[in-house]
């Protein structure tokens, strides 16, 4: 054996099988016990509450009893966690609230477009595994500062790392924190601000006591709650409109309906061409330099962010970790095929339920999220039959039924809306909430402990992996839980800005920052301490600045970096006249700019948006990595050695054979 | 425990095949991920289970694809590494 650990006493995957079926059927019948309550009258406020606070509950205890005071289980799970379950809290990393409630909704409302993220989400993987995450477990580091540090020696490589990690998982926290806050606050009726709060709570519990190892066992079971939770709405809804239970291949005919449908629309006057971008047509919403764009930076986001790379860690040995990956893309792919086949379902639903009716047949589901803001009817939140019909009145060529152009639907109500449109029972639809809280808990879990862990490991302790004493190490680590868990929701509860460009951005800091200084780590032994550090440097500046001047700045885009319009996708017109804009003195005062500002992410060079703003970034560090290796001298041989050992399963992990 | 070679002949030919199927897989990757979403438009003209064709590719086929290219990888990568004498040893 090459790696000999002794058994730890409450390990959860000693016998993972046995411990997943039992959660698995435990949580079953949780449901079907709430069913059962649904049916003999329980009120729904209990029901939503049961099913939230025993899910919640189910996740601590499954945290607590994964607590362990040894370093090697605290930071990487003792590299005990098999291939498959690696995979599937790997895959609980990946889906957050942002790809349950926002993906959902934004594919949806975008159609074709909205698929960015489907393919961006699961191409990721094939780079991790291809490029990284083998020789990254045979590197045996604990984070990925670690490794830089490692390959580019030592302390100034560290540091840019730990600030490329900690600024992008930061926003990515805040998101799942944020998302988490929605979906808790609809469902509990609790505040929102309450509801971050809790959710933040929960995170801490579940982690704090057992490291990456109790992180390990709450991500699976968070899974199996969200794919659950994921599945059961659409496949009930397939089975009601086309009869068979299979979505993936039912809402073929749902696409059908979509067209069909959008073809009648336009001739009964229910929608114009000029508003209605057709559900199935590409590059309506996003140009393809921007739907692009965004999927090589989901991509490269995946194979570059810490909190999924961390994954490559525990798994018991170099093979695992690669097949871990593969893994990680089936369980992603359960989820990520099921998504459009949701949205499908929900756009069709809206066609036929909404669209072409009179404001008295309405749906009384409609009336509950235009209640929370979030379906207006010509112009005004649809909180009644009667403020509908009253608001409608005054639209211009209104006709006694609801248009297409007339109806707003937030993004965030997609992912509830679908069950309720279709009728569904109240426990399928808190099932769903609570679906999107697991997945929201996985994420924030995952990326508050790899904060957590660079905090303790290279900024407190700043050490290669040792034997050195474990509780300082370990005390500093959940200190640093607490401290960033906390930092990040309370900026969630202040609002930022939405969902999906909270995690685009997140993804493009990583994709500039990390990923040209990993691949050419790991595949150019030829590449200097000072080339990763500049191109890192060089990468991430450049992503931020694009995120920071498009969104915030956009007046000295213009004025002094050549910024220009972005272009209107099907027109291709400009989608703001910037020299209007600029000339007018409110807007160009108005420093940082406020959502309201017309120029606010419509400005770019080459008719970039800011959801890509990694784009620019990441040749930029693979160059400067590259021109500046080349000028410096090669690293040293025993260097260049273990780089190439890196690429060998077979044999102790390099970092331990340095020491 | 067997050593692992240490002849530099062998070393040299277990990078080079990790690294040409590298190079085959990004090409793989980078036509599944890119090349068939560009001709989205053109792919929509033809039907398959009732899609069109283009999409289809970007909510099933892609994906699919992907995963089924790494379960292949996984096993190629798995017979460079036994017959360079690296694989790790099985538990």
């Amino acid at each position: 054996m090459v790696f000999r650990i002794p058994v730890a006493d409450r390990d959860p995957f000693a016998s993972p099988g046995r411990a997943c079926g039992l959660f698995v059927a435990g949580f079953a019948g949780f449901v079907l016990l709430l069913a059962g309550l649904e049916r003999l009258g329980l009120p729904e406020s209990w029901l939503g509450s049961l099913l939230v606070l025993g899910t919640l509950a189910a996740f601590v205890a499954i945290g607590f009893l994964a607590r362990t005071t040894r370093a090697l289980d605290y930071f990487v799970a003792g590299h005990r966690v098999p291939a498959l379950y690696n995979g599937m809290a790997g895959a609980g990393s990946v889906i957050s609230v942002a790809s349950f409630v926002g993906v959902t909704g934004t594919l949806m409302l975008l159609g074709y477009d909205g698929l960015a993220w489907v393919l961006g989400s699961t191409g990721g993987f094939v780079l991790l595994a291809i490029l990284i995450a083998p020789p990254l477990r045979k590197l045996g580091a604990y984070t990925v500062p670690d490794v830089l540090a490692f390959r580019y020696g030592g302390t100034p490589a560290r540091l840019v790392g730990v600030v490329v990690l900690l600024a992008s998982s930061f926003l990515l926290l805040t998101a799942q924190f944020y998302g988490a806050g929605l979906v808790a606050a609809r469902l509990l009726g609790l505040p929102f601000e309450a509801a971050v709060w809790i959710g933040c709570a929960v995170v801490v519990l579940c982690t704090v006591l057992g490291g990456m190892r109790a992180l390990s066992a709450t991500q699976v079971a968070q899974y199996v709650v969200l794919i659950a939770a994921y599945l059961l709405p659409v496949v009930l809804v397939s089975l009601k409109t086309t009869g068979l239970p299979i979505p993936e291949l039912a809402y073929g005919k749902a696409i059908a309906g979509i067209a069909a449908r959008e073809a009648q629309m336009l001739k009964d006057g229910l929608a114009t061409a000029a508003t209605l971008k057709p559900y199935l047509q590409p590059f309506t919403h996003m140009t393809p330099l921007n739907f692009f764009g965004l999927v090589l930076c989901l991509m490269t986001g995946t194979a570059a962010l810490p909190h999924l790379l961390m994954r490559s860690f525990t798994t018991p040995t170099v093979r695992a970790a690669r097949s871990s990956a593969a893994w990680s893309l089936f369980f992603v792919f359960l989820f990520f095929v099921l998504a459009p086949a949701y949205a499908a379902f929900a756009r069709l639903g809206i066609y036929t339920d909404v669209i072409g009716k009179a404001p008295g047949a309405l749906g009384s589901w409609l009336f509950g999220l235009g209640e929370m803001g979030l379906v207006s009817i010509c112009g005004r939140d649809a909180v009644s039959a009667q403020a509908v019909a009253d608001a409608c009145q005054g639209a211009a060529g209104y006709s006694g039924v609801i248009r297409a152009q007339d109806f707003v639907i937030g993004a965030d109500a997609v992912l509830t809306a679908m069950p309720a449109m279709a009728g569904l029972p109240f426990v399928v639809i808190a099932l769903v909430a609570v679906g999107a809280l697991a997945a929201a808990l996985a994420a924030a879990g995952g990326l508050a402990f790899a904060m957590a862990g660079t905090l303790a490991h290279d900024v407190y302790c700043r050490s290669v992996v040792s034997d050195a004493p474990a509780e300082p190490r370990i005390l500093a680590a959940r200190i640093g839980l607490v401290l960033v868990a906390a930092a990040a929701a309370a900026v969630a509860t202040m609002r930022p800005a939405d969902l999906l460009t909270l995690v685009a951005w997140a993804f493009s800091l990583a994709m500039a920052g990390l990923f040209p200084a990993l691949v050419l780590g790991i595949w150019w032994r030829r590449a200097t301490s000072l080339g990763a550090i500049l191109g890192m440097v060089a990468g991430f500046g450049l992503a931020l600045f694009y995120i920071l001047v498009t969104r915030y700045f956009p007046q000295a885009g213009v004025a002094h970096f050549g910024m220009t319009a972005l272009a209107d996708p099907t027109t291709g017109a400009p989608l703001v006249d910037v020299a209007r804009a600029m000339a007018d003195a409110k807007i160009a005062a108005d420093i940082p700019a406020q959502a309201t500002n017309p120029l606010q992410s419509k400005v770019g060079w080459f008719g970039l948006s800011n959801l890509a703003a990694g784009l620019p970034g990441l040749p930029l560090g693979f160059l400067v990595i590259w021109g500046v290796s080349l000028i410096g001298r090669a690293p040293p041989r025993d260097l260049q050695a273990s780089v190439m050992e890196s690429h060998t399963p077979r044999g102790h992990p390099v970092l331990l054979q340095r020491d | 425990m067997a050593s692992p070679p240490t002849a530099s002949q062998g070393d040299d030919a277990h990078w080079r095949r990790t690294t040409s199927l590298m190079g085959l897989h990004l090409g793989l990757w980078f036509f599944f991920a890119f090349v068939v979403h560009m001709l989205a438009p053109v792919l929509n003209k033809v039907a398959v289970f009732g899609f069109p064709l283009g999409f289809y590719m970007a909510t099933q086929g892609a994906p699919l694809l992907f995963l089924l290219q790494l379960i292949l990888f996984v096993r190629q990568q798995r017979r460079i590494d036994r017959e360079a004498c690296v694989a790790e040893d099985e538990f």
